[in-house]
Formats: C-alpha cells, sequence, structure tokens
C-alpha cells in the first residue's frame, strides 16, 4: 500500500503531549537497558525480549487510545506494558519474578498482564495473541460499545494461521480491531522476504477486504497519526484496519544472540541506529524549540530515577509465597 | 567335549523333578549309563542317567531341589576342560513356578509386561493388600493361608475363610508345628483331586460307635454333683483331642505347597446361631480336663449365640467337630473348614439293635462321619483315627492313659 | 419427569442460560442457519437471533481465540466444535490461551467460557473422526473437563459450565445424543466434580463416563444375573476436577476396580485413576486395577474391526471377572 505522508508540523500548543512522548520513548530506553543489565546479573531469567529501537511504535500508537481500548501484546511487550502506563515497578518486578509484579512472579517478562488497563497480555505463541484481540473486539460490537482493540505482532506472525485466519473473521463481521504489526523486518533471524511470499504485508490485508496504511514507526508523531485513522475506522465503522509499521530492532531478537552477526550486518544496524526515535524525536523537538537540552536532559534523569526505583523495589520485593504455587489456576 | 546334564522326563506326564540325592560327586569319573542322582518324580523315585563320559565337573541343582523338565542340572566334561560356557556359575536355576499360569488376560486388554519371573520370591507370601490388611486384623498368619488368585495370590476371600493363627502364648512347647515340604507324589495327588473335585477334595469316612461305656461313665461322673454336668458332646471333644494327638497325620493344615502338622489341638466347635454358624476354638483341648472342656465349652457357645466372641475365639482351629446329635441328626457329613484337613460329624446317640456275641441286643450307638481333605489324609490314615476314636469312646478309660 | 434426548437436553440447557444471561452466546461452525450439525442449536437462531447465535467460518484456531478474547473481555461465550477432533486445529487457544491467561496473570483474569461439542467414535467415520480427546485435556491445569453420560447430567452439567468461571471442556457424543432419559423440570443444575453412583454393587467398582456408561451398566446386569457378582458403576461425569472422594469410598467398599474408557490406553485416563486408587485405598484393594479401553490404533473404518476397537460388555465382563478371581 502506498505510504501517507502527513505533515505533523510541531503545535506548542501540544508540548505536554509532545513531553509526554518522549518520556515513555525515554523511560522504555531506559527500562530496557536496565533490564538487560539485570538480566547479564542474573536478575532476571528466561527469555527476555527487548524494545529498544522499536519505542515509537509503543508510544505513538498507545497515544491514541483511550482507557477503555483493549490492547493485546506478543511476548516483546514492555514497551507496550509502559506505554499503555503500567508502572515500571510493577513491570520490573514481574521480569524479576517477585510477587509485586504485575502478573504476581507467575507470568514474566512474556506474559505482563494488567486487566484494570484493558491490558490484554503478552503472548508467548507467535500470532496466539490476534484472534484474542480480535475477540475483545467481538466483545465491543456484542455490547454495542465504541472501543478499539489494537493488536500488537510482528511482521513473522503475517504467516500464521491465526493471523489469516482472525483477519477473515474480522473483515466479515466488521469488528473494531487494529491490526499493528511492528515490521522490524526480522523474524528472530529470518528476514520478512525470505519467510513471505508476499512481503508487502497490505496485500495481505487486502486479500481481506481490509484497509491497510505503511507507517514510519520510528516516526512516533506518524504512528500516532496513523493509529488515529485506524481507531477513527474502527469506533465509527466497526471496521479493521492493518497498520504495517516499519521499525527496527536495535538488539538480539532475545538476550542469547547478538544484535549482528549472522542474519543483518554491524554496518546495517548502525544505520538504523542514525534514525533512532528518540534521537529524531528529540531533535524535532529541539529543532522546533518545543524543548530545550535541559528540559530534556531533566526527562531522562527523572526516568532514569524511575528506573532506579523500579529496580530496587523488584529487588527489594519478596518472591512469591510457595503457598501461591496452585493459586491463580482456577476461579471460584 | 563336555555334556549337559538335564533334568529329564522320567514319566509320561512328568514337568518337574526333585533331586533327592547325588550319587556321584563333583570331581568323580563317570561313564555314560551310570546313576548319577535319584529323581522324585511325579509318580515314583528315578533314576538319571550320564549320556556322556569324562568327569561330573558341576552340580548345578543341589539336593532337594525342584526344576522343571530340561533344566540344566550337572555337567560332565573332561578334566581340564573349560565349562563356563554352560554359565554354570549362575547358582540355583529358577525354582518350579506354580503351573497356574493365571488368569487369560482380557482379550482385548492392552496387555503390558510380560508377567515378572518370582524366582526367589519363594519366601515372600503374595497377597493382596486388602487381604494383608485383613489378615493383620484378625491376627491371621498370611503364610497359612491357601491363596487362591492367581500364582498362589492370597485373596480377600481366602483370608475371610482363613482362622487366625493360635496366639503364641496359647502355643506349648518350643514348636506348635511342623512344615513339612510335600513330596513329589503328594503333590500330584493334591493337584489331581483338586481339579476333580474341587478345591477340597473330600472323602467321607463312617462309623458306628457303641456308647453305652460312655453313658455309664457320664451319669457315674454327673452323679457326683461336683461342678459343672458334663455332656455327651464334651466327653466326644476330649475323645477326638486326645485320638488326634496319636494321629498327628489327621491335625493338620493345608498350605498349598505344604502340609502344616500340628502338636497341640485346637478344635472347633461349631455352634448354630440365629444366621449362621460359628466355630468357637476349644484351645490346647488335648491338655484339657473333661471339667474344663464342659465349662469353657459352655462358656463360648453361650457368647458365641450372643455373638460376644473376639475374633481370636473363633479363628486358628486345627480341626473342627460338629455336633447335630441333639438335632436327633443319626447320621451327616460335614464340609471342611480350611484350611483344616478334617472334620467329625456327630450325629445322635440312639437305641438300636445290635449283634454282641452272637446276640441281637439293644445299645446305645452313634455313627460319626468324619470328613477328610484327601491332599492331606489318606483313606487308611483317616479310618486308623476313626479306629482310636472308637477304642476310646468304647472305653472311656482309655482317656486317661 | 418429561423424557428427553440428550441433543434436548443440551439444547435446553444452551436456551435457559442464554435467557438467564446476556453476555452468553454461541458461537461455532453451523449453529445458526443449519440450526446445528447435530442439531444441539435447533431452534436458538430463530429465538436469539445472529449476534448470539454466531455462524463462523471453518476457522477453529481462529474463532476459538475470538471466544477466549470475548470471555477476557468478560463475555461468556460457548464454543461449539462441530467435532472435538477439529478441536485439534485450535488446541493452541484451548491449552495456551484459556488454559494459562488466569495463571499467567496472576489471577487478574478469568476465562469463563465453554468449549463443548461430540468428542471420540461414532460409527465407521475412520481416524480421523473418531479420538477421544478425554486425557488430552484432563492433563491440562485451569481446565475443567466434563463429560455426561445422561440427558439429565448433559443439561444440568453444561448449565454449570455455562455459570463456571473458568474455561470448560464439554465432551458430549454422537452416539449419545438420540439417547433418552427423564430430566428434572426447572432449573437443573448438576455440580461439576462430583461423581453419581449409577449403580450399587459391593463386589467390583466400575468406573466409566461419557459414553462407557451404557456398556458398563449392561456388563453390570449381566454379572448379576449370570455370575452373582455385584457390580457398582460409578459414573464420573466430571474428569477433572476428579471426584476422588467418591471414587476412592466406592473402591474400599469393593475392593476391585475396572475402569472404561473410550480413548486410547497409553496415558489414558484410566492411568490416572489407577494412579489415584492405588494411593488412596492401596490397603483395600483384593486385585490389580484392570482397564478395559480403545484398542491403541487410529480408529479402523471396517464396521467389525470398529467393534474390535471399541469398549464393549463382554469387555467390562472379562475385566470384572479376572479382579473377582471368577474367570
Amino acid at each position: 500500500m502506498t505510504q501517507v505522508h502527513v505533515d505533523v508540523g510541531l503545535d506548542p500548543a501540544r508540548t505536554d503531549f509532545y513531553r509526554r512522548l518522549l518520556r515513555q520513548m525515554l523511560l522504555i530506553r531506559r527500562f530496557e537497558e536496565k533490564a538487560g543489565e539485570a538480566y547479564a546479573m542474573g536478575q532476571i531469567g528466561g527469555f527476555c525480549h527487548l524494545y529498544v529501537g522499536q519505542e515509537a511504535v509503543a508510544v505513538g500508537a498507545m497515544a491514541a487510545l483511550r482507557d477503555d481500548d483493549y490492547i493485546t501484546s506478543s511476548y516483546r511487550e514492555h514497551g507496550h506494558a509502559l506505554a499503555r502506563g503500567m508502572p515500571a515497578r510493577v513491570v520490573m518486578a514481574e521480569l524479576f519474578g517477585k510477587a509485586t509484579g504485575c502478573s504476581k512472579g507467575k507470568g514474566g517478562s512474556m506474559h505482563l498482564f494488567d486487566a484494570g488497563r484493558n491490558f490484554f497480555g503478552g503472548h508467548g505463541i507467535v500470532g496466539g495473541q490476534i484472534p484474542i484481540a480480535a475477540g475483545a473486539a467481538f466483545a465491543v460490537k456484542y455490547r454495542g460499545g465504541d472501543q478499539v482493540s489494537l493488536c500488537f505482532f510482528g511482521e513473522a506472525a503475517v504467516n500464521i494461521g491465526s493471523f489469516h485466519e482472525t483477519l477473515n473473521m474480522a473483515s466479515l463481521w466488521t469488528l473494531p480491531v487494529i491490526f499493528l504489526v511492528e515490521n522490524n523486518r526480522y523474524g528472530m533471524g529470518t528476514a520478512l522476504e525470505r519467510a513471505s511470499a508476499i512481503d508487502d504485508i497490505g496485500v495481505r490485508a487486502s486479500s481481506y477486504g481490509m484497509t491497510s496504511e505503511v507507517v514510519d514507526g520510528m516516526d512516533v508523531l506518524a504512528t500516532y497519526e496513523a493509529t488515529m485513522r485506524a481507531i477513527a475506522r474502527g469506533r465509527r465503522d466497526k471496521a479493521p484496519t492493518l497498520l504495517d509499521v516499519n521499525t527496527y530492532r536495535f538488539v538480539g531478537h532475545s538476550m542469547s544472540d547478538a544484535s549482528h552477526g549472522t542474519y543483518r550486518t554491524l554496518e546495517e544496524v548502525e544505520e538504523n541506529k542514525k534514525n533512532d526515535p528518540i534521537g529524531k524525536f528529540c531533535s524535532q523537538l529541539l529543532d522546533g524549540e518545543i524543548l530545550d537540552h535541559e528540559e530534556v536532559e531533566n526527562l531522562d534523569t527523572e526516568v532514569i530515577g524511575e528506573v532506579e526505583d523500579a529496580v530496587a523495589f523488584a529487588e527489594s520485593s519478596p518472591d512469591p509465597d510457595p503457598e501461591n504455587l496452585f493459586a491463580d489456576v482456577y476461579h471460584d | 567335549m563336555a555334556t549337559k546334564v538335564v533334568m529329564e522326563a522320567l514319566s509320561p506326564t512328568m514337568e518337574e523333578g526333585q533331586v533327592t540325592k547325588w550319587l556321584k560327586g563333583e570331581g568323580d569319573k563317570v561313564a555314560s549309563g551310570d546313576t548319577l542322582a535319584e529323581v522324585e518324580t511325579d509318580k515314583a523315585v528315578m533314576e538319571l542317567v550320564a549320556r556322556g563320559d569324562g568327569v561330573l565337573r558341576k552340580i548345578v541343582v543341589p539336593e532337594g531341589t525342584t526344576v522343571e523338565v530340561g533344566s540344566l542340572v550337572a555337567v560332565i566334561g573332561a578334566e581340564d576342560e573349560d565349562i563356563s560356557s554352560f554359565a554354570v556359575d549362575t547358582a540355583v536355576p529358577p525354582a518350579v513356578e506354580s503351573s497356574d499360569g493365571g488368569a487369560a488376560d482380557v482379550a482385548a486388554l492392552p496387555t503390558g509386561a510380560p508377567p515378572v519371573p518370582v524366582s526367589g520370591d519363594s519366601d515372600r507370601v503374595k497377597a493382596t493388600p486388602v487381604a494383608r490388611r485383613m489378615a493383620s486384623e484378625r491376627s491371621i498368619d498370611l503364610a497359612a493361608v491357601r491363596g487362591s488368585g492367581p500364582g498362589g495370590r492370597v485373596v480377600k476371600r481366602d483370608v475371610e475363610g482363613a482362622v487366625a493363627t493360635p496366639p503364641a502364648a496359647a502355643i506349648t512347647g518350643p514348636a506348635g508345628f511342623e512344615d513339612v515340604p510335600l513330596t513329589q507324589i503328594r503333590k500330584t495327588i493334591a493337584r489331581r483331586l483338586a481339579e476333580s473335585t474341587g478345591p477340597v477334595p473330600h472323602f467321607f469316612l463312617t462309623t458306628e460307635i457303641d456308647m453305652e461305656r460312655v453313658v455309664e461313665a457320664r451319669t457315674a461322673l454327673n452323679a457326683l454333683d461336683e461342678g459343672p454336668r458334663v455332656s455327651y458332646n464334651d466327653i466326644v471333644l476330649k475323645v477326638i483331642a486326645a485320638a488326634l494327638v496319636e494321629h498327628r497325620a489327621c491335625n493338620a493344615w493345608w498350605q498349598g505347597d505344604h502340609i502344616r502338622y500340628f502338636n497341640e489341638v485346637h478344635l472347633g466347635v461349631a455352634v448354630a446361631v440365629k444366621d449362621g454358624l460359628i466355630t468357637p476354638v476349644l484351645r490346647n483341648a488335648h491338655l484339657k480336663t473333661l471339667r474344663q472342656i464342659a465349662v469353657e465349652v459352655r462358656d463360648l457357645a453361650g457368647r458365641a449365640r450372643e455373638k460376644k466372641l473376639q475374633p481370636h475365639e473363633y479363628t486358628g482351629s486345627t480341626f473342627t467337630v460338629s455336633n447335630l446329635g441333639m438335632l436327633d441328626i443319626d447320621q451327616f457329613t460335614g464340609v471342611i473348614n480350611p484350611p483344616e484337613a478334617g472334620l467329625l460329624a456327630v450325629g445322635s446317640i440312639v437305641e438300636k439293635p445290635a449283634v454282641e456275641d452272637g446276640q441281637v441286643v439293644v445299645r446305645k450307638r452313634m455313627r460319626v462321619t468324619m470328613s477328610c481333605d484327601h491332599r492331606v489324609i489318606d483313606g487308611a490314615v483317616g479310618a486308623r483315627y476313626l479306629q482310636t476314636v472308637r477304642r476310646m469312646l468304647e472305653n472311656p478309660l482309655a482317656i486317661v492313659w | 419427569m418429561p423424557i428427553l434426548t440428550y441433543r434436548d437436553a443440551l439444547n435446553d440447557a444452551l436456551r435457559e442460560e442464554m435467557e438467564r444471561d446476556p453476555d452468553v452466546f454461541l458461537m461455532g461452525e453451523e449453529v445458526a442457519e443449519y440450526d446445528g450439525a447435530y442439531k444441539v442449536s435447533r431452534g436458538l437462531l430463530e429465538e436469539f437471533g445472529d449476534k448470539r447465535i454466531v455462524d463462523t467460518p471453518i476457522t477453529e484456531l481462529g474463532f476459538t481465540g475470538i471466544g477466549v478474547g470475548a470471555a477476557m473481555a468478560g463475555l461468556r461465550p460457548v464454543i461449539e466444535f462441530m467435532t472435538f477432533n477439529f478441536a485439534l486445529l485450535a488446541i493452541d487457544q484451548i491449552v495456551n490461551s484459556a488454559a494459562k491467561i488466569s495463571y499467567m496473570s496472576g489471577g487478574q483474569f478469568r476465562i469463563p467460557i465453554v468449549f463443548r461439542g461430540p468428542s471420540g467414535a461414532a460409527l465407521q467415520l475412520g481416524s480421523q473422526h473418531s479420538q477421544a480427546f478425554d486425557s488430552w485435556y484432563a492433563n491440562v491445569p485451569g481446565l475443567k473437563v466434563v463429560a455426561p453420560a445422561t440427558p439429565a447430567d448433559a443439561k444440568g452439567l453444561l448449565k454449570s459450565s455455562i455459570r463456571d468461571n473458568n474455561p470448560v471442556v464439554f465432551l458430549e457424543g454422537e452416539m449419545l445424543y438420540n439417547t433418552k432419559g427423564e430430566v428434572p423440570d426447572g432449573d437443573h443444575l448438576v455440580p461439576i466434580g462430583r461423581a453419581d453412583i449409577k449403580r450399587e454393587g459391593s463386589d467390583v467398582t466400575i468406573v466409566c463416563y461419557a459414553k462407557t456408561l451404557a456398556p458398563a451398566l449392561k456388563a453390570a446386569d449381566t454379572l448379576a444375573s449370570d455370575s452373582g457378582i455385584s457390580a457398582e458403576v460409578i459414573d464420573l461425569r466430571t474428569i477433572r476436577p476428579l471426584d476422588t472422594e467418591a471414587l476412592v469410598a466406592s473402591v474400599r467398599k469393593t475392593n476391585r476396580c475396572v475402569i472404561v474408557e473410550e480413548g486410547w490406553p497409553f496415558s489414558g485416563i484410566g492411568a490416572q485413576l489407577v494412579d489415584t486408587i492405588q494411593r488412596e485405598a492401596f490397603d483395600h484393594l483384593d486385585a490389580p486395577l484392570l482397564r478395559v479401553t480403545g484398542a491403541d490404533v487410529p480408529m479402523p473404518y471396517n464396521k467389525k474391526l470398529e467393534r474390535a476397537a471399541k469398549p464393549t460388555p463382554q469387555k467390562v465382563i472379562e475385566a470384572v471377572k479376572q479382579v473377582t478371581y471368577s474367570t
């Protein structure tokens, strides 16, 4: 599909909004850096997928949502959780497996949930969250509501059955769901064009009669605007949209692989880092004289403090009580 | 070249044989045709002969051991020949399992692993958990219970039908009983008779006893008016017990793979109760005076009718007496109380014509019928026991001899 | 009491629960305009409309996941599988999502959803339409597994399943739909997790559920009349959570146990029951526990072979005789 070019043009009247976006991106970046350190220290176990480089996607898209909308995500969801407003403390504590984590230490990095924020979770099976997101949209329509359901997944999920089955039903039943493809170009180590016969993801939406849009995911405002358009379609027409949001992961797939080497070159990674969404947005704000250096520094210092507090909180939190091993399997 | 000596089929029906005696020792020179050992088969004691020349290098099966036909029992070889390939170091060959293969698997059931051989496990009593629990609760020695399940497994019904082991305190003397291994012939009799007539192969022996002198003795005793009155049944019990001491062969339990002969007599006395029958046990009946018997039997019978007996009071008998004389039954046959081998059914004392010294006279006569488990008691053995009972009742003084 | 078919008892349960709670809806292939592949949903479209009786494309994984998402958002979906053989395509959503989300979220989300449809074999449907999935689902913490055998239990348990706040795998049977039985009037509820003694006896416990109740009862009748063996027939009704108490009480009474299940033997439901019973009733056992199961083969098409692969009264009788040492 064609890229929609929108001249965002910074509006000084929205300074607080821009500051919030920048702060959230910085928070995610600092949070992920700290999580990487904690992982190296053995404080975080299992799989851990960092979001460094993709911050503008979560922050831009989430900024467009209302509090009563629904979010569903994959296992690379720390950024989505933070952008949705989940406190860094409970997210970090969950990564640490502590009783104070959002999932009481039973979920871990891949399974962050927040029922109060309609955050329907990090899901560990590629594509598993896609029909769930459509289910939330189904419930909205069933009840005659006007919420939307925003579903994050990577571009590698567009080849799995649940993606196709869900796109078909969402279009057939006109469900208010936004399929947001975080296209970071690699499914683990396999490039999109090596995995997909059709590398224009929008074509897949077209084949189900669904509107799609290609979005610059390194541009937080562009992502925000595109999501707003999709939301409008969802709220007004109960129609689904697919957003092919181009982004780039600056780190490895998970903690156990390097950022480059086998499937992509250092040069490629370095080239993309020049397009760092945070750096880019900072420049925009500085150039547009929306914020000054000191304000940016202050924001960064603030989020670093918040992340350090989150780590301290996680470190000092208790492990789950072994007596609760069997709790939460069933509800009364 | 070495020659294997195997258990040979020495009779048409032989499936296993017991090496009763080695006539040659390890190192002895043997020639083909020499008798190496005596083997007891299901029919007789036969000779196992050498089928090769050389030296009896290795005896694999020790005396007294039973092995299946075809099993290696010894090796004959040259003096310096390597016989290790015969793997004779592997001690004793597997003991013979019961020929009862157990119930066939349900056809469509998934079959598990093949049955685990239980060689070397012969000391362990195979019993189901509930049988173990019940035996423990009732002080029953599981080893003394004949198992009717697959491979001799003791199951619930076996314990229900069993009697408790006499409490240790009741046993006088260092050995209350003696376990005698079954000979091949005894095993074959047991198996064949059981196959032909059911779990306990009964046969019955009846004799008529002149009771004139018992009647006189009882009248005289009761005329003394000292202590309890003595019944005919008390006297009969006393005699039965005394006779069993003389005929230990009839005071025994069938134990499946052996027979347990008791040195004490614990008499089960059948008592009719409201809704059935119970047999309280007169312990060490052979040691008790008539007066003791009179008191104890009355007590046991009374409490039996009130259902106040303790389990140990109705379990552990070695022989049972059933008396229907008071109900005007002249003669009847009783069913053995397993694992006991014998039961005496006692009829009424009736006046009837009898021939004495060529004259027909009216005498008080009593018929008794002994039920015997043929696996334990053969006809003549039971008959000789009844002769003693009869002799004692016809000459009551014999009791005190 | 009215006599109903199992099918109509399920239909009543759906209707009553949909009338009772507007959050309940039925979704699946052919449930609406076709009136249900097996007519369990007959008439419901007319009554409740296409918002609540939802026909889906043939896309098990997709509509199962939609059900899970709808449940997370507070609805009470009833997801019909035309047969559980097709639910293999959806098992990622049933196991990875429905069963685990409550736990993974530290109890923040509950998934009140019912997955229902026929499981196991009917007649001559071949290997791919004849598998019993009881043990697959019963293996999963977070799921409840219900398998009613009678119309009354089918109705009472489906109503309880719809009201339950957990995912329930509700296993029916094509061969059960036409069976008839008395169904209590009114709001008849059967609690999940409660077994039912369908016939009292003293010599052996025959454990069964769903389709195996019929051969178990038939075997018990024959055993009583031909062999004087008194069999107690206990219908589990719910496989998970298992009514251990009722099961163990029965085996403690009879000392012997035969388990009849439709599925394959390896790691089957019976294997779990044997584990439970030997631990809870060890000192009460008078014989090894035996299982009568489906044969360890993909289901053959040929009628005679198929019969040979299924549990039958005769197989139950043979197993009972073996455990009661009556062979």
